[in-house]
């Protein structure tokens, strides 16, 4: 439904108030990377009007990944933070059916030692 | 009743290249005996552990895909098990997950047919039967 406000234009880099409809619409907070460790924190108050915040949306849907596997562990570190935990969906923006496949192909991948059950690679 | 199975093991990294061939071929024979059938082997080589298993950093991947059912695998794990060098495996059951990525395929397949060439009289009729 957002998609025409998706592309990052110059105009909403630069002016932080004369976005229109745009705060209103999206949730309240700072641009976090998609699967970025530890990524997005709560943007304090009314003060969340300045971040240019982009509408998340789920990875899987967009590029149409349907299969998530446990041994593509290039797909899956994208949405395990630093410590080894699952990122949540709130900050990835995945939907919900794809976070369920997510996380039970990262639980695979940990019982294989292809990823971290905790901290970095011992 | 024939289902699918991935079966990944990882053999300790300082085992021989022969004495991997030799447990491939066991649960090869013991896949066979189970009326069974390996797919396909794959050596994925030596990779680096997320995190110490009995002591080891690295291992050696080895992935299996097995056609059967229950009972073979409930062998097959049991043989890992006892199988000395063999510090890992996991089994997952990829049939019904296959399946689920064939219908989309297929679901993906005739929207294109349906939305490319729609004029065309024997594209249109092959299109709904793939759908119902």
């Amino acid at each position: 439904m957002a998609d025409e406000t998706r592309p990052t234009s110059p105009e909403s880099s630069s002016a932080p108030s004369s976005g229109g409809d745009r705060p209103e619409r999206s949730e309240r907070r700072p641009s976090s990377r998609p699967g970025g460790p530890g990524g997005g924190r709560e943007g304090g108050g009314g003060a969340g009007r300045k971040y240019f915040r982009r509408k998340k949306v789920c990875k899987f849907c967009v590029e149409k990944i349907e299969a998530i596997n446990y041994k593509d562990i290039r797909l899956l570190a994208q949405f395990v933070a630093e410590s080894g935990r699952i990122v949540p969906r709130r900050l990835t923006g995945v939907c919900t059916p794809h976070q369920r496949r997510l996380s039970l192909a990262i639980k695979q991948a940990r019982n294989i030692a292809l990823l971290p059950f905790s901290g970095r690679a011992a | 009743m024939n289902r699918t199975y991935e079966l990944m093991f990882i053999v300790r990294p300082d085992m021989a290249e022969e004495d991997q061939d030799k447990l491939i071929s066991t649960l090869e024979t013991a896949v066979a005996a189970s009326s069974g059938s390996v797919k396909s082997v794959e050596r994925m080589g030596k990779r680096r552990l997320a995190y110490t298993v009995r002591k080891f950093h690295d291992g050696i991947y080895v992935l299996l895909t097995v056609e059967g059912g229950g009972g073979l695998i409930h062998e097959l794990e049991r043989r890992l098990r006892v199988t000395e060098p063999v510090i890992k495996f996991l089994t997952v059951r990829i049939d019904e997950e296959q399946k689920r990525l064939d219908k989309i395929k297929a679901i993906k397949d005739a929207k294109r047919k349906a939305a490319a060439p729609a004029p065309t009289a024997d594209v249109a009729g092959v299109a709904p039967a793939a759908t119902a």
